[in-house]
């Protein structure tokens, strides 16, 4: 077996890299870009469709672009990011052969054909029955068969990674305990593996039954077990960026963990209790106690969320302690004003880092609050919550690594440079602005996947106040600069690839302001940077607290008013 | 199953209990998808089907 291994030395890093898993990391690379490609240009059409003054789509397209938008950027971009992600930091990160390839390509095959059934299930148009397709709205027989397919595949990805760990371990390609961005990628497969079970528990029967097999599933058995994959899989993204993280902060700085013990802890406390969350999203049926709503998203949730607050902390404050150890230790930030601002792997992830913590974060748990949810429930505040946590947090953390993907794995360099330097940027402001004016209408209100609030066709009237169309207009604007953000990134990332200049067999790249080796060092091996001295963080991190607590008293204030005791 | 073992050579001292639980990811695994089966899946279903159906 090993024999049949052919590995290459990473002129920069000095890793050893089996083709095989190289290979595999590029293939499912470019085709999350495809994805996120489609997927971007059908987030921005329900937008501008949503922007009342616009109103682009007719309902039936507006329907049938919200179901494509949401599998082609939350499963499809996504997940095959992940499985790239997976093989990066089993293979590559731990020196090691990758366990059985011919199952990695099985694993892209079927995700591949699964996730084609399934767009091509949505565009021939009887299946407008958004990516959460609840009974007893029913879609095609394919559009379920792609998503098991799709499934099953990405199941086989976890196989492999966990195969590769095993072999690594076996043929002690590394000392000591695994780096830490591979223990976030073992926290992200673990929880990968629930997610998918849940959706091929669910699934099948559906399937079986759009084809009339079974007579029928039960809306609220479908819900809590579709749920499980829902939400399960926001949080294989959320281990899976934070693993990015801190990825880029040691490749492009050096920079290690301050402590492997507190941040594996953190990441522990994922695998233990992130998945448990997914009962927010049934925090207003009536078939589900109050005592498992509770258990479910109070108790056990916040030891998940001390835990993203843990790695809120260790991330910037790894960054902070090798930005002192270069000298920056002028006053309280000087480590964060002399960062490397102009390199998109660091923008990018540093603007991942604040807005998932600030916008995502904290709305969040505010929201799955079970009294708090009922003033947003079913409103377009979610959408504006989950594009803070999914793609300002995930899509631009995973957009900032491709930026070091391109020379390591793909050997081109990175073109357009300028382009580059800005697209995290402006994608970032796009984003920003696309969550919060989601969330601000749907404070007023507004409720999602809902193609006309002026209601002019229909029988019963309402009217919504003229802020709430502001916010809908000021969403609609933030979309066009996120696409055009999203436009910039994919515009650099395929023409490098394609067309970009071929960095040389013994060429070394520069990702940053440290050598290779130091990066090397800080990403591939278990190790702590070992000192606590980063007050600049602990500000940002007490600003943090202040707002949050703000914001979660805010909410309980406005629940009182939409809802007086008497 | 136990982790490997974190010493360097010329370390004698040997791995705390804790590393070596977190060096293995099958027992994370098998906790990462027992915990949310028994707590979330099992449990919500439970309720679901005491739910007493509609008599027509
Ligand atoms: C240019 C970038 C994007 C824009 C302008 C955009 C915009 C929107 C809008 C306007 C909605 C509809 C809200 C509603 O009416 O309920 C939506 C829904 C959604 N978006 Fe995006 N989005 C973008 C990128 C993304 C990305 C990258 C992801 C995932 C990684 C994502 C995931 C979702 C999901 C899951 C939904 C919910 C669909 C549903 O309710 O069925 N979006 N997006
Ligand atoms: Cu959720």
């Amino acid at each position: 077996m090993t024999a049949a291994t052919h590995f290459r030395t990473c002129p920069t890093t000095g890793l050893k890299i089996d083709r095989s898993a190289e290979n595999l990391i590029k293939a499912n690379a470019v085709v999350a870009v495809v994805f996120l490609l489609i997927g971007g240009l059908f987030g921005l059409s329900i937008a501008l469709t949503r922007w009342p003054a616009v109103h682009l789509l007719p309902a039936d397209w507006f329907y049938l672009a919200l179901t494509a938008h949401g599998f082609d950027v939350l499963l499809a971009w996504i997940i095959f990011f992940e499985m790239a992600v997976l093989y990066f930091a089993s293979a590559i990160l731990l020196n090691s052969r990758i366990a059985a390839p011919r199952w990695g390509w099985a694993q892209f095959w079927l995700m591949l054909v699964g996730a084609l059934m399934t767009n091509v299930a949505v565009l021939q148009g009887n299946s407008s029955v958004m990516f959460t397709s609840y009974p007893p709205l029913v879609a095609a027989p394919h559009f379920y068969l792609g998503l098991v397919l799709f499934a099953v595949g990405a199941l086989i990805g976890c196989a492999v990674f966990f195969g590769t760990l095993v072999v690594a371990r076996d043929e002690k390609t590394y000392q000591g305990s695994v780096p830490l961005v591979t223990f976030g990628a073992i926290t992200a497969a673990i929880i990968a593996v629930f997610t998918l079970a849940c959706g091929a528990i669910i699934l099948i029967p559906t399937f079986l039954w759009s084809i009339g097999i079974i007579s029928g599933v039960d809306p609220l058995m479908y819900k809590l077990v579709w749920w499980g994959m829902g939400h399960s899989s926001q949080q294989i993204n959320v281990a899976a960026h934070v693993a990015v993280w801190y990825a880029i902060g040691a490749m492009v700085l050096g920079a290690k963990p301050i402590s492997e013990k507190v941040s594996r802890m953190a990441f522990l406390m994922y695998i233990l209790f992130l998945q448990l969350a997914s009962a927010h999203h049934l925090l207003v049926e009536p078939g589900v106690s109050s005592s498992w709503k509770i258990f479910n998203t109070s108790y056990a949730m916040y030891l998940a969320v001390l835990g993203s607050m843990i790695h809120g902390m260790t991330v910037p404050g790894a960054i902070e302690a090798a930005q002192r150890a270069k000298g920056f230790n002028k006053g309280l930030f000087e480590w964060l004003r002399k960062a490397p601002w102009g390199n998109p792997a660091f923008a990018g992830m540093f603007l991942s880092l604040v807005m998932f913590g600030f916008l995502g974060g904290i709305s969040g748990v505010v929201m799955g609050t079970e009294q708090i949810n009922l003033i947003i429930h079913n409103t377009i505040y979610v959408p504006g919550h989950f594009h803070a946590t999914v793609v300002a947090g995930t899509t631009l953390a995973f957009m900032a690594i491709t930026y070091l993907l391109v020379p390591l794995i793909f050997r081109r360099e990175v073109m357009f440079k300028k382009v580059a330097q800005w697209q995290p940027y402006v994608f970032g402001l796009g984003i920003a602005g696309i969550s919060l004016f989601m969330m601000g209408a749907g404070t007023l209100g507004v409720p999602r996947r809902h193609w006309d609030i002026t209601f002019a066709d229909a029988l019963s009237q309402f009217q919504f106040s003229p802020a709430a169309f502001l916010m809908l207009a000021l969403n609609g604007l933030s979309a066009i600069v996120a696409a055009i953000g999203g436009a910039m990134y994919i515009i650099v990332v395929v023409c490098s690839v394609f067309l970009g200049r071929k960095i040389g067999d013994n060429e070394v790249v520069q990702l940053g302001p440290v050598s290779g080796a130091a990066s090397a060092a800080a990403v591939a091996r278990y190790g702590n940077e070992g000192t606590l001295k980063i007050p600049g963080t602990v500000v940002l991190v007490a600003v943090f607290f202040v707002s949050f607590v703000l914001y979660y008293f805010v909410n309980w204030k406005y629940l009182a008013e939409v809802w007086p005791l008497k | 199953m136990s982790g490997p073992q974190s010493n360097e050579p010329g370390q004698p001292e040997r791995t705390p209990f804790f590393q070596r639980v977190l060096d293995n990811p099958f027992l994370l695994l098998f906790l990462g998808v027992t915990i949310p089966t028994v707590v979330y899946l099992i449990w919500g279903i439970m309720e679901i089907i005491q739910i007493p159906l509609a008599s027509p």
